[in-house]
């Protein structure tokens, strides 16, 4: 087996605006089965960090237990990294994030790790609209046992062995949505063209945006039958196709027809979207659960930019904290002394 | 495009680069594994059933493998191929019990062979195990042709040379050196089933200019004055000697001219120095042993007090080219003088054949050269065929040897009575080099290391006896190291297309982004299309037909493929294969009767 990758990279390899390759964001060799999906969102992540030119060293990425939280491992070896306990990565990223909020933070759970053991934590991160970008690998079972059910599973979609499942899913997205995620996103590790631009979307996102990545497991879920397979997401994927533009860049297509719409950032960027049907309106959030719904009930899958609400306030704006990020103030700044400890507390009197 | 036809054979044979550059297609990752794993006389034998000489290839070599091997166009520098075949000749045990012999009864066909350079040897080679009689016809005193009277003995030890030559010579070849043939009729008249002709280009070009004939005892013409010094008719020179030329032969000149006598030796060349014929390594071992090169010079004269040569006067020239990229030769106005004592001429050399009468049969066309087929080495007398230099003017020792190779087939057919145009396809084998889930049968791992460099003698040891062989060969350890560099690129990556689930795992791990799942196009487009724009159009793409799921194409630019095997690797359905492509040029007797000694075997 091979545990280095070769040094060589294709002599024609771009560089971004910061004169780095793709290789720098890359990370070690993948330890997870041949063909998970996994590998190829790693693969997503690292093609949209390049793009948007971000420096290696002003990622944190925080995971939690699972095949989907060794991934942080195999990319952007540059990085800040914390792999937590299960369940709990949003804590760990929350502290994180107040502690210093000049990082770009990129958590990465899987649908055991975020909707069973992590369901809690998960909502509250969520509602607290932390700014972080937050993608679920989602396989519908739990690969690193043995692939057992996960609370993601479709109703009556059998595991590996032909036991069909008796319990209802849950649908992370629209969870996500209910309870007040400002940025709403489904998508297929099989699907580069359409995931890309909406990780690079994600991170642009000012507030917490959630990616729900359908990630096929190779080795226990990908059999005819289940409806986490490549091939049954290909047959049932209705894709939203999107594009990023950066700010300050030429807005070129990359999809050819169909209606569009424009979401302009609040960092001037902007993505469009190339809809499916344009009755639906993906700022409006009880327009985005009635069209998920309403796909999920015709056995289809909706992917794509689902919901956004623009100009929202993050969890820094709610609490007021300061612009500085606390980990670069000294003792003094932090712990200003007794004479404004007293003023506080005759404040509460 | 149309999804890439695998069972053709020329398309993984033209991605082994290095073996399909060889005239005589040697499997050179093969040998050079063999190599990495100690097993010299294996890796001496897959060299010697393809090019007959390895331990004189392996020295004096003109690479044509080298400059497009794949490790070149990722890497600063090519695999040093050349002198890793050295190191199976060095290592290798006794080899005499592997060759064929000839049958102890023959076929009762005659054949002769004129001139005993590659060429003749390799045809002997061939076809003495079939039980042909040979003769063999040479006016030097031994065996070798030019390898023995132009390669300067510090390149090429006579105990090398001798050695693969009589492997040969000992299979019961009638000998008949120090015989020069005056006549082809003559021949013709023995009443041979068939003749060789394997002459090379002997004739030296000579150099017109006033002065020429003046001072004729101090002016050598380059080949034939090698020739003098390698059978030690001229042991000495000038003090003061100025080589004419920029091809191999005046790199081998200055250097000779170097250890009999020359202390001041320069060579002067007429064009520009990147549009010199010599190889660049020789140029480089000609300027360690202290001789500038001086180009953009055209000779003018050679200049004398009666009859005794002072130098020569030059023109010194700027190199021009015109809008369709004609060269001109512009005189700046200024000439220059050299002093010297000798002069040597090593500006080309041409065919010759006085011997031959016109009057035979066999055509000759343009520039008195015998008009011969490209692909049969027949002449249009139909029991004459042609090879090595001779066939098509100056070319190298590998070109000879494939030649022969080639001209041994027609020959064995024509006396069989058989189409020399008929042909056998050549033997190829395509083997899975899969051992467990991700184990293979051959070191994927990819080595960083830069080339490493042969060691030399030291100069003043080189330049003191000009037997001294200059070169010392890789020891043991470093020929591991080099024999590691190369990129295995004849495993190739086999893709089955119905077994893939488009799971893009493939694409996600190859290091130099070769892989692509894409709709299907024309080739221009589908090669700008690609995740890195495939513009080496010198390198295919593989495209497999449409895809089961989504009805894409896969696509493989080989270009800068490392053979690492991580596509077959991370590939969790076995589309992807590493299979170990074997490509052997079929040689005279049929391909049923080779004998492919491989890794596996």
């Amino acid at each position: 087996m091979t545990y280095v990758k070769p040094a060589f990279r294709h002599p024609d390899a771009p560089t971004n605006e910061l004169g780095r390759t793709r290789q720098d964001y890359e990370g070690g060799l993948s330890t997870l089965c041949a063909g998970c999906g996994h590998d190829s969102i790693s693969a997503a992540i690292i093609d949209a960090c390049f793009e948007l030119n971000i420096e290696p060293h002003k990622v944190a990425k925080l995971s939690g237990i699972g095949c989907s939280s060794k991934t942080p491992a195999y990319f952007l070896s540059g990085s800040h990294s914390f792999n937590s306990v299960h369940g709990r990565m949003p804590s760990v990223a929350t502290g994180a994030n107040l502690a210093n909020r000049d990082l770009i933070y990129i958590g990465i759970s899987g649908d055991g790790d975020t909707a069973s053991i992590g369901l809690g934590q998960f909502a509250h991160v969520v509602r607290r609209n932390l700014n972080m970008t937050y993608i679920v690998e989602n396989n519908g079972c739990y690969g690193l046992t043995k692939g057992q059910d996960s609370a993601t599973m479709d109703t009556g979609s059998p595991n590996k062995k032909g036991d069909i499942n008796m319990y209802s899913p849950i649908d992370l997205a629209r969870l996500a949505i209910e309870i007040g995620a400002t940025f709403v996103g489904r998508s297929f590790s099989g699907d580069k063209q359409q995931l890309i631009p909406l990780i690079k979307a994600a991170i642009s996102h000012r507030g917490f945006a959630l990616l729900d990545v359908v990630s096929p497991c190779v080795t226990f879920n990908n059999h005819s039958e289940s409806t986490k397979s490549y091939e049954y997401v290909r047959g049932a994927n209705t894709g939203m196709p999107v594009d990023f533009v950066p700010m300050r860049q030429e807005i070129t297509a990359t999809y050819d027809s169909g209606a569009t719409c424009e979401v302009c950032m609040h960092d001037g960027s902007v993505v469009r979207l190339y809809k499916q049907d344009n009755d639906y309106d993906i700022e409006d959030r009880q327009s985005a659960l009635e069209a998920t719904s309403h796909y999920a009930k015709e056995g289809k899958i909706l992917t794509g930019l689902l919901y956004i609400q623009r100009d929202s306030e993050e969890l820094h704006d709610v609490l007021g904290t300061a612009r500085r990020p606390l980990n670069s103030m000294n003792e003094q700044q932090l712990c200003p002394g007794s004479r404004f400890l007293d003023s506080i507390n005759a404040g509460l009197r | 495009m149309k999804a890439t036809n695998t069972n053709d054979p020329e398309y993984f044979h033209k991605v082994v680069d290095c073996q399909y550059a060889c005239p005589a297609h040697t499997p050179v990752p093969e040998y050079i594994r063999l190599i990495a794993a100690g097993r010299y006389t294996d890796a001496y034998m897959v060299n010697w059933e393809s090019n007959v000489f390895p331990g004189i290839l392996g020295r004096t070599c003109d690479r044509p493998c080298e400059p497009v091997c794949r490790r070149g166009r990722v890497d600063e520098e090519a695999v040093a191929i050349c002198r890793l075949k050295r190191v199976a000749a060095d290592n290798k045990d006794e080899v005499a019990h592997l060759l064929p012999k000839a049958p102890s009864e023959g076929n009762g066909k005659r054949v002769a062979l004129i001139g005993a350079g590659p060429a003749s040897l390799t045809v002997a080679r061939d076809l003495a195990p079939l039980g042909y009689q040979i003769d063999l016809y040479d006016d030097q005193p031994l065996g070798g042709g030019f390898m023995r009277s132009q390669i300067p003995i510090f390149r090429l030890p006579p105990e090398v040379l001798d050695e693969e030559v009589n492997y040969i010579l000992d299979m019961g070849i009638k000998q008949h050196f120090q015989t020069y043939v005056s006549s082809l009729k003559s021949i013709l008249q023995q009443g041979y089933n068939a003749v060789f002709v394997g002459t090379g280009a002997p004739r030296g070009s000579d150099l017109d200019i006033p002065g020429r004939e003046a001072c004729d005892s101090s002016i050598h013409v380059g080949i034939d004055w090698l020739a003098s010094v390698a059978f030690e008719h001229v042991t000495s020179i000038g003090k003061r000697v100025l080589v004419l030329g920029g091809g191999n032969t005046a790199m081998d000149c200055c250097r000779t001219a170097r250890r009999v006598g020359g202390e001041d030796v320069k060579v002067v060349v007429r064009s520009e120095f990147s549009r010199m014929k010599a190889s660049p390594w020789e140029i480089e071992d000609a300027a360690a042993e202290d001789i500038p090169i001086i180009n953009n010079h055209v000779p003018k004269e050679f200049v004398h007090e009666d009859g005794v040569l002072k130098g020569m006067r030059f023109t010194v020239v700027n190199v021009v080219y015109d809008a369709e990229g004609r060269r001109e030769l512009v005189p700046t106005g200024e000439e220059v003088f050299f002093e010297a004592d000798e002069v040597i001429i090593a500006i080309g050399q041409d065919n010759s054949f006085p011997w031959i009468e016109r009057d035979l049969g066999i055509e000759f066309g343009k520039w008195d050269m015998p008009v011969v087929d490209k692909t049969t080495f027949q002449s249009s007398l139909k029991t004459v065929f042609f090879g090595g230099d001779a066939a098509f003017g100056p070319e190298n020792i590998i070109t000879a040897v494939a030649h022969g190779h080639q001209a041994a087939i027609s020959i064995d057919l024509f006396l069989n009575g058989d189409r020399v145009e008929k042909r056998l396809a050549p033997g190829t084998n395509l083997v899975s080099q899969k051992m467990g889930v991700h184990e293979w049968s051959y070191d994927s791992e990819v080595s960083t290391d830069d080339r490493y460099p042969v060691p030399h003698v030291s100069k003043e040891k080189a330049l003191r006896d000009r037997k001294v062989e200059v070169e010392l060969g890789f020891d043991i350890s470093v020929a591991y190291q080099e024999a590691e560099r190369c990129l295995n690129c004849d495993v190739q990556t086999v893709f089955t297309t119905n077994k893939c689930i488009e799971c893009d795992a493939c694409v996600d791990i190859c290091p130099t982004d070769c892989i692509n799942f894409i709709a299907n196009d024309e080739e221009p487009s589908l090669r700008e299309s690609l995740r890195r724009p495939a513009r080496n159009e010198e390198q295919d793409l593989y495209v497999s037909s449409a895809l089961p799921q989504t009805r894409r194409v896969m696509v493989k630019d080989e270009n800068v493929c490392l053979h690492c095997g991580l596509c077959a690797e991370r590939c969790p359905t076995g589309a992807w294969d590493m299979q170990r492509f074997f490509y052997s040029v079929t040689k005279a007797g049929g391909s049923c009767k080779q004998s492919s000694r491989s890794m596996t075997s």
